[in-house]
């Protein structure tokens, strides 16, 4: 169980991973992520928290530390109308759960709320209403299990060795 | 069923008779390219953390192109890392050849309709040879290393078709600007991009490679062009067998996800502004412009095609003073062939300064690095601020006919002038 942060469209990786704290490391990203955006975001968020945005959530460049900062901060999920490319790619494999919305309307700032991964739905508590998202597809949700595709091919590759 | 080229050639890798945009499926893969930057010094780790070799040795090419010619303590340090490397997992290794996007075809390895990933944002340049060919991080690259496979969310397909034929003085590089500016960088939406129409078909498999090269500028996973008649003489010309390539197109009646059509013929030479492709803009929109330096290099813009077309316009002519013309030639094949055709000769003999076949400036890299205040105009794919060096110098990019105008005038000059 989390809050929800609700942002708009276009969030990218230069507010989820500002440049100029690239060189120090995960924790110094991870203190900025969204700061342009959202000045108390990295101080205000605990860990089960879900995000949930407009269009195009991780925009601009590959890096991976947008997504690797978001997971940082303990975030359950990031909710959004659509995903960058890219920025999904990495989030699945660095093991944060992303899932697309249908719609928003209806969920406000501050809302707690829970996602449930296997059913692809997010429900909101003191509203009693459950929002229907795209359910992740089965081989995805299993890299996220695991916790990345490090951790993932790590146990498939005990496995496939195993006797 | 009707089906698009990638949805065919992604269905083929997945095992499955078909696939839809928006499913997720396991593709195995046919070939991985990496490079000396992202290669083995951020993948070995992560192989060796999870404890395993790679899937098939045959199956990985190794390119140095970034840190050649190793003329730093850190690139030198690297290449050595690199080599080492490929020794002791004998993988194919190019070593010091050139940029791994123009390097991989020439080596007969790239073939269309195989499912490829490079360790390489422009690795969609594979697509010019109708490969679904994408760029994956170094997290990614180990996973494909270690397993053989990749899990990918079949895209739409956005046809981007140019009718028409390209005027005397304009080229690949101007269709794609065009597009830059128009669609935007995430105008791809990371999905399939596919050049279609006349104007594609007449290209040359270089100049095809500009274009989907720089499908990574418009925000596409791929940058896709049907094999055709073309693609085949070229495949022979390297030594690789030529598979059957009728079923490898986008079918009549498939679904796609939109359809630009634009006419090839009305298209001036394109320029684009510090500091983004998508600041592309009509050539004499760029106003009186003065360069300082005019760089020919890069997988986009030193390929023979881009040698040869930028030697065509020097040749018997002066540099403007205070211009200075570098030449970096994107592979050593293509400068043995331009340095047998006359072409080299052209440049040397106007005092350009001739360059290693590598990424040099474009990455960042080498003692050509661009001093704050200095405009260039340059003929590769991006110029964000400070990526060919100083964050105070201005980068606008061109065809490799355009940078030599500017080169002749000092300022950045539609070729067309000086044809
Ligand atoms: S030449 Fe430039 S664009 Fe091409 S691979 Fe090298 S750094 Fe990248």
């Amino acid at each position: 169980m989390g809050r929800i942060f609700l942002l708009g469209d276009d969030i990218d990786t230069d507010q989820l991973a500002p440049g100029q704290y690239m060189r120090g490391g995960i924790e110094a990203i991870a203190a900025h992520c969204l700061e342009a955006t959202r000045p108390d975001f990295a101080t205000a968020v605990r860990a089960g928290d879900i995000l949930v945005a407009g269009k195009n959530f991780g925009a601009g460049s590959s890096r991976e530390q947008a997504a690797e900062a978001l997971r940082h901060l303990g975030l359950s999920a990031v909710v959004a109308l659509s995903f960058a490319g890219i920025f999904y790619r990495n989030a699945v494999n660095l093991g944060l759960p992303v899932l697309v919305a249908p719609s928003i309307d209806g969920i406000a700032e501050g809302d707690a709320a829970e996602i449930d991964l296997s059913r692809g739905t997010l429900t909101l508590k003191d509203k009693a209403r459950t929002v229907a998202l795209e359910p992740m597809p089965e081989n995805l949700r299993a890299i996220i299990a695991d916790g990345g595709l490090v951790p993932h091919l790590k146990r498939r590759l005990a496995r496939e060795t195993a006797p | 069923m009707s089906a698009t080229l990638a949805e065919k050639i992604i269905a083929r890798a997945a095992g499955r008779a078909s696939v839809h945009p928006g499913e997720v499926v396991t593709a195995a893969v046919d070939l991985a390219m990496i490079h000396d930057s992202g290669g083995p010094r951020r993948v070995e780790p992560i192989l060796k953390d999870l404890g395993v070799g790679l899937w098939d040795s045959e199956r990985v090419v190794l390119i140095s192109d970034h840190f050649v010619p190793g003329d730093t303590e850190e690139g030198a340090a690297i290449l050595q890392l690199t080599r080492a490397w490929a020794r002791e997992k004998g993988v194919r290794f190019h070593d010091g050849e050139g940029i791994c996007h123009v390097v991989l075809p020439e080596s007969g390895q790239l073939r269309p309709g195989q499912f490829v990933v490079g360790g390489d944002s422009h690795s969609p340049t594979g697509g010019a040879f109708g490969a679904f060919m994408f760029g994956i991080g170094a997290t990614e690259m180990a996973g494909v290393l270690a397993t053989g496979e990749i899990w990918v969310k079949v895209p739409e397909t956005i046809l981007i078709e140019w009718q028409g034929q390209l005027g005397a003085g304009v080229m690949a590089k101007d269709i794609v600007l065009a597009l830059c500016g128009r669609l935007g960088m995430d105008g791809g939406r990371y999905q399939a991009i596919e050049y279609t129409g006349a104007a594609i078909a007449a290209l040359g498999m270089q100049e095809r490679m500009t274009l989907a090269n720089m499908a990574a500028e418009l925000g596409g996973q791929v940058g896709l062009i049907a094999p055709d008649a073309t693609t085949a003489a070229f495949l022979r010309s390297v030594g690789a067998t030529v598979p059957d390539l009728s079923d490898l197109r986008t079918d009549a009646d498939a679904q796609v996800a939109e359809h630009h059509r634009f006419d090839a013929s009305s298209l001036p030479p394109q320029v684009a502004a510090p500091h983004s492709p998508a600041n592309a803009m009509d050539v004499d929109a760029a106003g009186p412009t003065r360069v300082d330096i005019a760089y020919i290099g890069a997988c986009t813009g030193a390929k023979y095609t881009d040698l040869a077309a930028a030697a065509s316009l020097l040749r018997g002519r002066r540099l403007a003073p205070d211009v200075e013309l570098l030449v970096a030639p994107s592979s050593k094949r293509d400068q043995d062939r331009a340095a047998e055709e006359g072409i080299m000769a052209v440049f040397e003999e106007m005092g350009a300064k001739i360059l290693p076949n590598a990424c040099g400036i474009c990455a960042g890299y080498g003692t050509h690095r661009l001093d704050a205040g200095v405009t260039c105009i340059s003929s590769t794919a991006r110029n964000f601020r400070g990526r060919m060096g100083d964050k105070e110098s201005m980068v606008w990019l061109g065809s490799p006919l355009t940078v030599a105008a500017s080169a002749l005038r000092g300022r950045i000059t539609d070729p067309r002038e000086v044809l």
